[in-house]
């Protein structure tokens, strides 16, 4: 049993007719299982077999009813997919089921993980998907008076399309009632044996939750018993914005999802689309992305370092921590051109070679930081009072972790050495020596240690970067890779026809799906590209990590108080857009 | 030193005149302070260093629009900022700034002072109170368990002072330490003092009542235009009598070389524990609410009875050796 793949294991179980394959560019074993057996499914596959799937990585659907369909492809209307990840096995398992319109509806699996409820919120917010058993299916992005479900073909894409925007007085009023909170639509008691409970509105506008996020905290004093996060005010769209971009004017749209990550968001839709088209990124290129996404990854760090320690009252080190972002950004300037959304990377490669003498801005920062690093550890990290504010609060275990679906300095700060750039290497990482940092309590302050420590890895990173960067392209002749290289345009016709369409209207990418996994600054990051042969994608997923962490908050926050709640929202260290998207 | 006698409207007159204007002078020099151990400007652009942003701040806090929120309940509301700023005041009343300038000598100056902290306490629960917010409330609430639970010791810090003088006047008080500042005798006495006065005027590391990450703006969230003005300059004008009392009971007062006038001496002693304040604030982080009264309980309240103690057993040993008792 033990050595058989999951289509052998699925096969066995429950007949051979049951599950059948598709081939995925991204190699990632897809299966198709009908809906009915979809819980059952994924339940053995979670808690029956050897080197089970642990975690729930993300569900998502897509409307296939405006698809180009590939001869054979078994869904014509709906489709859910799920991924599971097997940290024994180290490898991700892609469970499809169709759906058809007249009866959108399957099983809830929010018994079997706890982070299923806001996936599966989404996917029936998104898409008008029932899930039976569901404990509270309702909106979760959308307000909850929005008409239609928006990544529904049939959905306005443009704002030009659904007529004039009016906020009349009685639509204001309409709006606020809805948002109006209401416990027992969310299960909790207003009061309990010996006393009356408060409930306290925080956001969406306040100082401490970095962004227009409201979270509705059920008090007992200053106690927390209950905390709702609501989520959607930062909604954008940029999911059903790839609809409408070619594949090429949707990178700047990335670069805004984790707005603190810059070029790492990039890198992660361009692995999905590179996947896709088979473009291999000459070994320059793939140097510099590593760099620049090492030198993103500590500006996001540097930011989240600063504001925690504002949220537990020290003033001072934001000041210091934006000042040494700000050296960052001045050789991200002078190698992208932008600052916090460079918008750098292209389909192949990256925009333009390294400018003459980034080696002495690169060697500078090398040789400033450390130092920094160390004052910042004196001031903030061995100061007693800030570890009073954080250690042994909001305490999650490894398994805790893994069940709620947390990556990157979050799940590593329990105990769990998991880095995708180590696990499942990519753009080249795995020529690259660093340490993985990992924690023992999984409390706040475990994960800030986490996460200083990542920042002297990536600065080990960037340091390799500038001693072996190689020579050569900084950009593949694929001729896919948008915009194509110049050069060759004058030579013959048919460059020159390719880099005419390239440029007007964009590659096209062939048909086939690819998700990448990307270590991005908060977690793991995924952008799952569908194309049907198109210039333009077909659907594109977007998976965060900070809307799995965030939706850990009324687990994790229970029993805290609220100055607490502050320690724990500082220590997740979550990006607002990237929760939203 | 001669006492000089000067008309006592016209030390009133100058004591209001001085506090009123340093007060707001006090949040440019914070503002310019805490920029300058961060690494920015400040304020600068406002007249030499800046320092007219003070006036533009105020007339900008005169002429907004004096709301009151309609849930709120009004004469409450309104009486609040108001108490801040009169018992801080009024505490001015016990502080001797030279010899002989100083606005009444009362015999028990120091409880009046404590009597007067006690009192601004209302404003705080009060204002929280009316202002008939949960963020205010819970700062309200927060607060009034912080100043009740610091007061205790404030006091008693306090003491050890009164036993070595044996006098309540500050006036008394301050000549007592002509040879020896009694921060030297009375150094734990000092420490505490120092804590529980930043906890009374809620300043960061204390400023849990108005934990701005957490609770917004705490107690005065719904407080804006001249009644917010209030509360802050309150919070200055309690910055400036916590710095005077501790140079009077633990600093020597006035007293200081000759090359000086004693009110100079005052004034410098004044704004190095002004600065202290200033720069606690750029550096310390904000302890949780119940690790606050955890410390103040378990921590400063014993240090405090413990320093009295033996304080007090040394004043009585010695004073029974001057009396030649045998004990």
């Amino acid at each position: 049993m033990e050595d058989l793949n999951p289509p052998e294991l699925l096969q066995l179980k429950f007949g051979e007719d049951a599950v059948s394959k598709q081939v995925a560019q991204d190699n990632i074993v897809t299966l198709w299982v009908p809906s009915v057996k979809i819980a059952e499914v994924l339940r053995y596959l979670k808690s029956e077999i050897s080197k089970p799937y642990l975690l729930l990585y993300d569900i998502t659907a897509i409307d296939e009813r405006a698809r180009k369909r590939e001869m054979g492809y078994p869904s014509d209307q709906f489709t859910v997919v799920y991924h599971i990840y097997s940290f024994a096995r180290n490898s991700f398992l892609r469970i499809k089921t169709a759906l058809s319109e007249d009866k959108l509806s399957l099983p809830s699996i929010t018994s079997l993980w706890m982070n299923a409820s806001w996936y599966e919120r989404e996917v029936f917010d998104m898409f008008g998907i029932l899930f039976e058993g569901h404990p509270n299916l309702r909106r979760i992005l959308m307000p909850l008076t929005w008409q239609g479900h928006p990544l529904r073909k049939e959905h306005p894409a443009r704002a030009t399309e659904m007529g004039p925007f009016q906020l009349f007085d009685e639509k204001v009023d309409r709006e606020q009632s809805v948002l109006k909170f209401n416990p027992e639509e969310w299960g909790l008691q207003t009061q309990s044996e010996d006393s009356d409970f408060m409930f306290l509105n925080i956001g969406p506008q306040h100082p401490g939750t970095h962004g227009v996020l409201r979270i509705i905290l059920q008090l007992d004093g200053e106690d927390i018993v209950d905390a709702v996060p609501d989520i959607g005010f930062h909604h954008r769209g940029a999911e059903k914005m790839a609809e409408r971009q070619s594949w090429h004017t949707y990178i700047p749209y990335t670069d805004r999802v984790d707005y603190l990550g810059g070029v790492n968001n990039n890198l992660a839709y361009l692995l999905a689309v590179e996947k896709l088209a088979g473009i291999h990124v000459p070994q320059r290129a793939q140097v510099i992305r590593v760099m620049m996404c090492e030198f993103f990854r500590i500006a996001s760090h540097l930011v989240w370092y600063g504001t925690f320690a504002q949220d537990v009252g020290q003033l001072s080190p934001v000041f210091y921590m934006f000042t040494d972002r700000e050296k960052i950004f001045d050789v991200v300037e002078a190698v992208c051109g932008g600052r916090m959304h460079p918008n750098w990377f292209r389909i192949g490669g990256v925009a333009q070679d390294l400018p003459n003498g980034w080696q002495t801005l690169v060697k500078n920062f090398i040789e400033y930081f450390p130092k920094k690093l160390r004052e910042y550890d004196k001031m903030v990290m061995q100061n007693s009072l800030f570890k009073a504010r954080t250690e042994g609060i909001g305490i999650f275990t490894k398994k805790e972790a893994i069940e709620w679906g947390a990556t990157g300095a979050n799940l590593r700060a329990c105990g769990l050495e998991w880095d995708l750039r180590k696990k499942q290497p990519y753009s080249g990482y795995e020529n690259f020596q660093f340490d993985v940092p990992i924690g023992k309590n999984g409390d706040c302050y475990d994960r800030a240690a986490v996460r200083v420590e990542e920042m002297r890895q990536s600065l080990r990173i960037i340091e390799q970067c500038l001693k072996n960067m190689p020579e050569g392209p900084y950009k593949s002749d694929h001729p896919q890779a948008t915009p194509p290289i110049k050069k060759h345009t004058m030579k013959d016709i048919e460059t020159l026809i390719t880099h005419f369409l390239n440029v007007s209207w964009g590659p096209v990418i062939p048909p086939g799906e690819a998700m990448s996994c990307t270590e991005a600054t908060k977690g793991a990051n995924s952008y799952y590209a569908i194309s049907d042969g198109n210039t333009s994608p077909y659907r594109m997923r977007i998976r965060t990590p900070s809307f799995a962490h965030m939706q850990m908050i009324s687990y994790i926050s229970k029993g805290y108080t609220v100055a607490d709640l502050l320690s724990i929202l500082g220590a997740m260290d979550y990006v607002l857009a990237d929760i939203d998207r | 030193m001669t006492e000089t006698t000067i008309h006592p409207g016209l030390i009133i007159a100058g004591v209001l005149a001085g506090l009123l204007t340093i007060a707001p002078g006090l949040i440019w020099l914070e503002r310019r302070l805490l920029a300058l151990w961060q690494d920015r400007y400040g304020p600068n652009r406002a007249g030499p260093f800046g320092v007219l942003v003070v006036l533009a701040d105020t007339l900008k806090l005169f002429f907004k629009e004096d709301w009151i929120p309609p849930f709120a309940d009004r004469p409450v509301f309104v009486i609040a900022p108001a108490i801040v700023a009169i018992t801080v005041l009024m505490s001015f009343v016990i502080i001797p700034f030279a010899p002989g300038f100083i606005v009444t000598d009362f015999n028990i100056g120091i409880l009046f002072f404590l009597a007067m902290s006690s009192m601004g306490a209302y404003s705080i629960i009060l204002g929280g109170w009316a202002s008939n917010n949960k963020y205010a409330l819970l700062g309200a609430m927060r607060g009034a368990a912080q100043l009740i639970s610091y007061e205790v010791f404030m006091g008693l810090s306090l003491m050890g002072v009164v036993l070595l003088t044996g006098s309540f006047r500050l006036q008394a008080i301050i000549e007592a330490q002509r040879d020896m500042w009694f921060v030297v005798p009375q150094f734990l006495g000092f420490v505490t003092f120092l804590i529980a006065g930043i906890a009374e005027t809620h300043r960061l590391p204390f400023d849990i009542p108005e934990a701005e990450s957490e609770l917004i703006a705490g107690f005065h969230s719904e407080y804006s235009g001249m009644k917010f003005g209030l509360f802050f300059v309150g919070e200055y004008l309690g910055i400036m009598l916590i710095s005077s009392l501790v140079v009077c009971l633990f600093f020597g007062g006035w007293l200081g070389p000759d090359f000086l006038p004693p009110i100079v001496w005052f004034i410098i002693k004044m704004f190095a524990f002004i600065f202290l304040f200033i720069l606690l604030r750029a550096s310390l982080p904000r302890p949780r609410y119940d690790q606050l009264m955890e410390f103040g309980w378990k921590i400063l309240l014993p240090v405090t009875l413990l320093n009295l103690l033996v304080t007090a057993a040394i004043v009585l040993y010695q004073s029974g050796a001057e009396m030649n008792i045998k004990f």
